[in-house]
């Protein structure tokens, strides 16, 4: 009924893609807030970084605007981009299915890796996105993480990750399995190094990815009401027979349990991430 | 005899009477003393580990355990680990690193368990830190696929400097019915997935995620277990002592590469 009138104030057809869910309708100029159900002018909550003014949910962000909004204008350089889709398993439909969602997304794979400076601070940042195969570890994906993680090592830079992930990619098996080995391993060598790793846990962040390189942050942050655990919920409440209590992974449950170290609102997260780069840079000295 | 498909692998590795960690354990190694508990919350007993000599060297033994009948699978809840599990081996294999001994693992699992106790115990990061510190542990560590290889659950032992499976053991990203449940939206499509997940010996083999393959009698290791265990430690006997002619840099070098490259 809501939809309705806000395609009349709109006066043009609804546009929802499979991209936005249910989470992210985008109606002409207007978002309609699936938490609090308010109405909100687009530019209003691009300007809010994509979170709710009313009720302050943080709706999912692509790679693209994640980076605008931490890394230092024009900063950005890209590791990795040529690193494509590979398909091990010969399974069907799947390549069809990557260059239909490249055509759409307009992205190339699930992360996007690269060197940057936040507030003049040189670091290492990837970012996963989930508009793409729900921001599932593939062999790019893992290979992706594993060279910026590499290059971090190389330019002693700071490392931060902000993670989105359905878990290790279904398409590529086993392969999809070994990227936890080798982007897990990755860290081991960053951090004999002496090089500082955040991961950001950004919702949804489960399965293989969670059991990998996201849980291994010298400091991990998250961001409100993120839903981050191994097992989806899903798959525990079929496990259990029963449903799980409201708030059960999420963030909160996350740092009552001493899993995370901090959660940050999506508009403190730049200044936080400086301010932690900061502190290490001068214990360095 | 007639060609084996892979979902009839899928139901050999699975079979109650195959041969469990323990058995591979009681039959490898002379001496045998099970260690208990994680230092941190309990005794998973869906993992065990401990202590053991191969041809009378000391060796450091860990193996995922299923139970033969429906008691003993209640006992060791069917061979799915809780965080307490892989936090157990993580600690014997840090404690073989400090007294310089090779490490053995057998894995045999379909899956990390998933439930509320085991989430807020943080399953996740229990086997992220188990990927992260086997990259790095200086000593030689040999990892055996002797039944079900599924998912990170199975991963979390199975970092090693050589990766070996049994000719009717399975290996995958996740059981071939959670796959078809998530691929086909059919858990019921399991055959038809086995198929196409290359989760046989021979496949990983050609992908190059494993090392070698452990010749089975027909209908599996439990009709010829002399033979078997004969053959497992012909291989761990040889490979342990290349690996340990690798200094530690060179081993741990090599460990990277190997899981680098795939």
């Amino acid at each position: 009924m809501i939809i309705d009138k806000v395609k009349k104030l709109n006066g043009e057809e609804a546009v929802r893609t499979k991209n936005e869910s249910a989470s992210d309708r985008m109606i002409g100029k207007w978002v309609k807030c699936d938490n609090c159900k308010e109405i909100i002018y687009k530019e209003d909550f691009h300007k809010n970084l994509s979170v709710c003014p009313n009720c302050g949910k943080h709706f999912r962000l692509s790679a693209r605007r994640r980076i605008k909004q931490i890394a230092d204008e024009g900063t950005f350089k890209e590791i990795g981009g040529d690193i494509l889709t590979k398909d091990p398993l010969h399974f069907e439909g799947y390549l069809k299915k990557v260059e239909m969602l490249k055509e759409k997304t307009k992205i190339e794979e699930a992360v996007k890796c690269g060197t940057c400076e936040i507030e003049g601070q040189k670091a290492v940042l990837g970012v996963m996105d989930g508009n793409f195969l729900m921001g599932s570890m593939g062999s790019a994906v893992g290979e992706r993480i594993t060279l910026a993680i590499e290059t971090a090592i190389k330019k002693k830079l700071p490392l931060i990750m902000f993670c989105v992930s359905g878990g290790a990619r279904m398409q590529e098996g086993i392969v999809s399995l070994m990227q936890m080995a080798k982007t897990s391993s990755a860290i081991a060598k960053l951090n004999e190094e002496g090089l500082l790793y955040i991961s950001v846990f950004t919702d949804p962040t489960t399965g293989g990815v969670t059991a990998s390189f996201a849980s291994l942050g010298d400091i991990i942050l998250a961001e409100p009401k993120a839903l981050i655990g191994f097992a989806g919920p899903r798959v525990i409440e079929q496990t259990i027979k029963q449903k799980l209590p409201d708030g059960f992974q999420r963030s909160e449950f996350l740092l009552e349990h001493g899993f995370i170290d901090k959660i940050v609102e999506r508009k403190d997260m730049k200044e936080t991430l400086a301010k932690l780069i900061r502190l290490h840079i001068k214990k360095l000295r | 005899m007639s060609k084996i498909t892979a979902w009839d692998k899928v139901q050999l590795a699975r079979e109650l009477d195959r041969p469990k960690a323990l058995d591979y354990i009681n039959s490898l190694f002379e001496e045998f003393i099970e260690l208990h508990g994680d230092r941190c919350f309990g005794d998973d007993k869906s993992i065990v580990g401990g202590i053991a000599t191969l041809e009378g060297k000391p060796v450091t033994v860990i193996g995922e355990q299923k139970g033969k009948n429906v008691k003993e699978n209640m006992e060791r809840n069917f061979g799915m680990p809780e965080p307490e599990g892989y936090r157990k081996a993580l600690r014997l294999m840090k404690q073989a690193e400090k007294f310089k001994r090779p490490i053995i693992t057998f894995i045999d699992t379909p899956g990390a368990y998933p439930g509320m106790g085991a989430e807020e115990r943080g399953q996740g990061e229990a086997i992220a830190r188990n990927l992260m510190e086997m990259s790095r542990i200086k000593v030689p560590i040999i990892c055996i696929v002797i039944g079900e290889g599924s998912s990170g659950g199975a991963l979390a032992i199975g970092v090693g400097d050589r990766v070996v499976m049994l000719e009717n053991a399975v290996y995958s990203i996740l059981s071939p019915e959670g796959f078809a449940s998530i691929l086909y939206k059919d858990s019921s499509k399991a055959k038809e997935a086995a198929e196409n997940m290359k989760l046989t010996a021979n496949d990983l083999k050609k992908l190059g995620i494993i090392d070698k393959i452990i010749k089975e009698p027909e209908n599996g290791a439990q009709n010829d277990f002399e033979t078997v265990i004969n053959d497992i430690k012909k291989y761990l006997v040889q490979n342990i002592k290349k690996l340990e002619e690798l200094t530690e840099k060179k081993l741990i070098e090599q460990r990277y590469e190997k899981f680098r490259n795939m």
